[in-house]
């Protein structure tokens, strides 16, 4: 049967875009936290996990293991402020931070135990996996990549690389070695133009646009949206005019952090999310990210949306090379990038 | 001074031989962790104590990996002396831990499933052994099963790895000798977010029945997919399913999926005349009585089967030998080659100096999911 086949060619290009409205929303977090803190985020993925598999515990009445990991990472940030704080003499802000963390840090233990059991609805469970993944993010950015801010971007790519084992074997430890699946957001199905689609993908498709939206208009409108674009674009001239390049690193990261959990809360219902489920997930976001030079947000999202297609038509017509095709398409688009663009060297500071 | 080193030599060697040393590698982490963990929580059921001897235990996780699996299995013979291997969990590492087995003459009973590891049982096989039954004989019921009931065409959607090529040599060769037509085969990635274009592919082959060859929980995805697209046809998976958590991620999506299993995985619905049957509920007693209600999967019974293998040889090889020499270790091997009617939770085990394997078509029942459990057919 031929791909172009008007019975096959819209079901697997509906396909592709739901696939691929996720994928570009890992680009653009990819994009983000690379082009402000210069770290190449291969963890991105792991939120998306960390986010489906946290739903699926609290669906089965649990406390998920990612309660005592934003905990310890919490303990952790707290320590190396106190430090620092103490270090530099200032011991109000040294009480504060600890302060703060007792506060926040118990907050979220009782509030996450208050709403573990089973019978809680939905939209609570997703609020409460979104306050458990989400800090994650900018404490993250804290423990691991502060410290190295001032490091090369390959010593950068290196952290990134072991965060991301830990974060998949702490995945293993959290949630077991099978996978799980949330319940689905919206059920059955609607007829557009003759073509079945489920809402579920639908749904995908509208939040992920939502999403953009937002993101579009945070980075137009808003003076935190503003730093960071400045901080992208030139991070010593955004520190001359006033903005703290960590405070826009942990910024980053939170965004990071929420769109990878969201995609997480987007897919967990159409497929088993298992513990390394999403490195491969994030890959693709990768690769649409590249294909945006890793600065363009409308190219990295565009690009994303066309791994999505290819790999849908892949999978038609070439199901053993599917991952072939999808990860070759790297190769012509840097090539063309690397000849189009002029070369300039790393940032100086 | 010659004297006393001698003392001190025999004093240690007589400490070293109070006891059996086994070494046990599963996959306790990486992708193919939800086999290996059960197979590791298994070893802590297995006896303390067999024939008098004290028997000492010492796992390694191989993460899944070839290259460890060798390194662990390597560190097992040289450092910890063992007089057994058990493992590992996988095809491709188990593979790769003949070598060590052969050279250091060391008996090995592999957990994974391929008939390459047992066959065919030349100079460097002749130590080795396996507990899990072939993907050939479960290829064979299952083809069996669908000749029975009047499929003439095959669609077939499996990982594209070891497991799935595997299985899609398996399914071509017992259909083949059927008379079946495999009329689609279509690959999909384990963490793939979407199977659609495969299904799309498979379902306008318009095949009678169609065989998903992955295992776990991906194994969920390209079945719900068929339903979604409205196919009507019989779906078969894997044994690589037979887990708790398959039931409980697929839902209502896997209902009514067919597939060959151990007894083990319905050893309260086999008839009482079946000798699997006490065996089986002994070990699901056992095991869920130690790590909760549901919590057994039809992988740690591979090692509980070696484990019984082990506790009819070791008395033969003490015969023989002392723990912790070369002469033992040959005597285990003998002993384990000569393991007749050892009824285990999967089958019943047979060894024989061609025949590595051990297990005969009593290994396999055909099982299909209704209301969400597993229910024995015919």
């Amino acid at each position: 049967m031929d791909i172009f086949d008007p019975s096959i060619f819209p079901i697997l290009t509906a396909d592709g875009l739901t696939n691929g409205a996720v994928y570009a929303l890992l680009s653009l977090a990819l994009v983000l936290v690379f082009a402000v803190t210069r770290v190449i985020f291969v963890p991105q993925g792991e939120f998306v996990m960390f986010g489906a598999l946290t739903l699926a515990a609290l669906q089965q009445g649990k406390v998920p293991g990612t309660l005592n990991f934003v905990l310890a990472l919490l303990l952790i940030a707290t320590v190396l402020n106190v430090v620092r704080a103490l270090r530099a003499g200032d011991g109000r802000a040294a009480g504060l931070s600890v302060l703060w963390a007792a506060l926040g840090g118990g907050a979220l233990w009782g509030v996450t135990h208050a709403l573990a059991g089973a019978g809680t609805p939905l939209w609570v469970q997703v609020l409460l996996t979104l306050l458990l993944v989400v800090p994650q993010g900018p404490l993250l950015y804290r423990v691991v990549f502060e410290p190295l801010r001032n490091a090369t971007v390959l010593v950068l790519l290196i952290a990134s690389v072991a965060l991301h084992l830990a974060l998949t074997g702490l995945g293993l430890a959290f949630f077991g070695a099978e996978g799980s699946r949330t319940p689905a957001f919206a059920q059955g199905n609607a007829q557009i133009g003759g073509v079945t689609l489920s809402l579920q993908s639908l749904l995908v498709i509208g939040v992920s646009a939502l999403l953009m939206l937002g993101l579009a208009l945070f980075f137009g409108r808003t003076l935190a949206g503003k730093a960071l674009r400045a901080t992208a674009v030139n991070r010593l001239g955004a520190r001359l005019v006033g903005i703290r390049p960590e405070a826009a690193g942990a910024l980053a990261f939170t965004l990071a952090a929420l769109i990878g959990t969201l995609s997480g809360l987007l897919i967990g219902p159409s497929i088993a999310i298992g513990y390394d489920s999403g490195f491969l997930i994030g890959l693709k976001g990768f690769v649409g990210a590249i294909i945006g030079g890793l600065v363009s947000f409308p190219a990295a999202a565009v690009g994303a949306l066309l791994v999505g297609l290819i790999e849908s038509y892949a999978s038609f017509s070439l199901s053993q090379w599917k991952e072939v095709i999808v990860f070759t398409l790297i190769l012509p688009v840097l090539l063309w990038r690397s000849l189009s663009t002029r070369h300039h060297d790393e940032e100086e500071e | 001074m010659k004297r006393l080193l001698l003392t001190a030599v025999l004093a240690c060697s007589a400490t070293a031989l109070a006891d059996v040393r086994v070494g046990v590698i599963v996959s306790g982490t990486g992708p193919a962790a939800s086999l290996g963990i059960p197979e590791r929580n298994t070893v802590a059921l297995l006896p303390q104590t067999i024939a008098g001897q004290k028997i000492v235990y010492t796992i390694l996780d191989d993460a899944s990996d070839t290259t460890a699996a060798v390194t662990a299995a390597r560190k097992l013979v040289q450092e910890n002396k063992v007089d057994l291997l058990i493992g590992t969990t996988t095809t491709p590492a188990s593979l790769a831990m003949i070598d060590v087995a052969a050279e250091s003459k060391t008996p090995m009973i592999s957990l994974a499933a391929s008939e390459s590891i047992i066959k065919p049982v030349d100079a460097r096989r002749s130590w080795v052994f396996k507990t899990p039954q072939t993907d050939a004989l479960m290829a064979a019921a299952i083809v069996a099963h669908m000749a029975s009931t009047g499929v003439k065409t095959v669609g077939y959607i499996g990982f594209n790895d070891a497991y799935g090529e595997g299985w899609l040599a398996e399914l071509q060769k017992s259909a083949a000798a059927r008379g079946l037509k495999v009329v689609a085969t279509e690959r999909y990635a384990r963490t793939d977010t979407s199977v659609t274009g495969q299904v799309l592919k498979v379902v306008a082959a318009r095949p009678d029945a169609v065989l998903i060859g992955a295992s776990g929980v991906p194994a969920v995805l390209p079945q719900k997919a068929l339903k979604d697209r409205g196919y009507a046809g019989k779906i078969y998976q894997t044994h690589g399913v037979a887990n708790a958590d398959f039931l409980r991620v697929g839902g209502k999506d896997v209902e009514g999926a067919i597939l060959p299993a151990g007894p083990v995985l319905v050893a309260d619905q086999l008839p009482a005349t079946n000798p699997n049957r006490k065996v089986g509920l002994a070990y699901v007693n056992l095991y869920e009585g130690k790590y909760g209600q549901g919590s057994v999967s039809t992988f740690g019974a591979h090692l509980w089967d070696a484990g019984l293998v082990m506790q009819k040889a070791i008395p033969q090889a003490l015969k023989k030998a002392k723990p912790g020499t070369p002469e033992f270790r040959s005597a285990l091997r003998d002993a384990i080659e000569g393991t007749r009617n050892v009824i285990g939770a999967h089958g019943i085990f047979n060894y024989g100096p061609s025949d590595h394997l051990g297990l005969d078509a009593r290994s396999r029942v055909m099982v299909q999911v209704v209301n969400g459990t597993w229910k024995l057919l015919k």
